[in-house]
């Protein structure tokens, strides 16, 4: 199947099962009004509502190609880096590291992805970004909490950019017979719809089943049987979806299970950095999901992995 | 009309200036807006967390001295529509607060910063003494407490370009007004309507 085949086949069947969503989330709300209101049905009505805007520019994103995936993903990490900033204490002193984060780091990282210099991309933030950033701060002259300042920043910057920005950076592999044709956006929807699913599948299944916590403590919403059902489920999405991907059937089930499971605890380690900061969401971005970097904490554990799993098994 | 438009716009990008009406509801009633002053987007970023209908009538006091001449000047008085006061105490062979007061009778409201200075630090400072004369010579203008969190994180005082963090714009109820209150006491209270929002 070329590219355009594939894309049609894949949002038509988007599209219809939004289609089904919607009516199912309209009928249940219909339902719940004569028995005065539900807050999870409303709540799963918004979250529609924010998947059909996603689904809207993925797909027109997907027409304008390329560099339009990377300007996404940047304004993407843009705002779960201000979300995670907003929320870390941090003082005068760290302006100038803070100011380079947001208008050096970021840009310049996302611009490595548009030309292409993998090298570059793979280091600029671990070595040249993490030995920058404690200078600068140093340099403000501010040494109180010194480590636990230069830490949040340093931290925050990795999980919002450099972690994210491998979701974009698959355009860079290269697998024969498949990256000649272009066909590299769908190794990253292939990424984001298991993530996706994983999610949604893991909080249906932990509304319905849910009884014994995983982690209390951290994340009150995920239990056993959720994580199990959910992510079951997110394995079989991922393993029908083998046709868009260069995998096997049982490959992609391999990678999907990988998601699935660092998706998972890119949710657990983000809850536990929210909790210890003493927010419920991120921020109120996407009306019932809380902010950008709640529905993209999975995401910033999964698309490491899956990129240098792909690069390793697949590239010759 | 399109500067403010797209000052309104560009702030909101760079610093969120999120509305939170907790004590009051937008109203084109005359209003005293004060507020904690951290930074020198405070104004812009205040007067831009007002809907776009109320922000026509609401002028934010600012210093002669700073928003004066060039880009500044052109910016205050096309894009946020300040009312322009001389701090230099020289010049005070008339009352400053005069042009204020006029502009409350004229039925327009005001954004103040009663501490006179920016301060780099969450909680407001002591208040000078003009928002309890103002609030004398102007007793049906509601006196409405604001926060403005997070900017003295976003623009610290001496640097030139703002951290783009999400600042959110807090309202209070408006003060009780209290007949023969000490000016002490006055300022002390509202000091503390814009500490209770933080």
């Amino acid at each position: 199947m070329n590219m355009q085949q594939k894309f049609f086949w894949l949002f038509g069947i988007i599209l219809s099962l939004l289609v089904i969503a919607s009516l199912i989330g309209w009928l249940l709300h219909r339902r719940a009004q004569r028995g005065g209101g539900n807050e999870t049905i409303d709540n799963l009505n918004a979250r529609i509502r924010a998947w059909w805007v996603m689904v809207v520019i993925i797909a027109v994103n997907f027409v304008l190609g390329r560099n339009a995936t990377v300007v996404l993903f940047a304004i993407a990490s843009l705002f779960a880096l201000r979300e995670f900033i907003t929320l870390t204490p941090t003082r005068p002193g760290d302006h100038l590291p803070l100011v380079v984060c947001f208008y050096v780091l970021l840009p310049v990282q996302y611009w490595l992805i548009a030309d292409d210099w993998y090298n570059l991309f793979a280091i600029f933030l671990p070595v040249y970004g993490f030995l920058l950033l404690p200078a600068l701060t140093a340099a403000g002259g501010d040494t109180e909490h010194f480590l636990e300042r230069v830490t949040k920043i340093q931290w925050g910057l990795m999980i919002t950019v450099y972690c994210i920005s491998y979701a974009p950076a698959l355009l860079l592999v290269q697998v024969p017979g498949f990256s000649e044709h272009g066909q590299n956006l769908m190794l990253m929807i292939f990424l984001l719809s298991v993530v996706q699913m994983s999610d949604v599948l893991q909080y249906v299944f932990g509304k319905l089943f849910g009884k014994h916590k995983i982690a209390p403590n951290v994340s009150p919403s995920k239990t056993v049987e959720g994580f199990v059902g959910g992510g079951l489920s997110a394995v079989g999405v991922g393993t029908a979806l083998w046709w868009i991907t260069p995998f096997t059937p049982l490959q992609a089930s391999g990678m999907a299970a990988v998601i699935v499971i660092a998706g998972f605890l890119g949710g657990l380690a983000l809850s536990a950095v929210k909790r210890s900061i003493g927010a419920k969401d991120w921020g109120s971005m996407i009306e019932g999901h809380g902010g950008m970097l709640d529905r993209l904490d999975s995401v910033s554990f999964a698309a490491p992995v899956f990129f240098h799993l792909t690069r390793y098994f697949f590239e010759p | 009309m399109l500067v403010q438009y797209l000052l309104a716009f560009i702030v909101r990008v760079l610093v969120g200036a999120r509305a939170l009406w907790i004590g009051c509801k937008p109203s084109d009633a005359v209003r005293i807006y004060f507020a904690n002053h951290t930074s020198h987007m405070d104004t812009i970023a205040l007067w831009c967390a007002l809907p776009s209908n109320l922000r026509a009538k609401t002028r934010p006091v600012a210093a002669a001295d700073y928003w004066h001449g060039g880009f500044r000047g052109w910016l205050a008085r096309h894009g946020f529509n300040a009312l322009l006061i001389d701090r230099a105490p020289g010049n005070r062979d008339r009352d400053p607060l005069a042009p204020l007061a006029q502009a409350l009778e004229r039925g327009e409201s005001l954004i103040i910063f009663p501490e006179g200075t920016r301060r780099a630090q969450a909680l407001p400072g002591e208040f000078k003494s003009g928002i309890f004369y103002l609030a004398r010579q102007a007793p049906a203008a509601e006196l409405v407490p604001v926060y403005l969190d997070n900017l003295y994180r976003s623009m610290p005082k001496g640097t030139l370009l703002p951290v783009p963090l999400t600042c959110a714009v807090r309202f209070g109820a408006p003060l009780q007004r209290v007949t023969d209150e000490t000016k002490e006491a006055f300022l002390a209270r509202a000091r503390q309507a814009v500490v209770d929002l933080a």
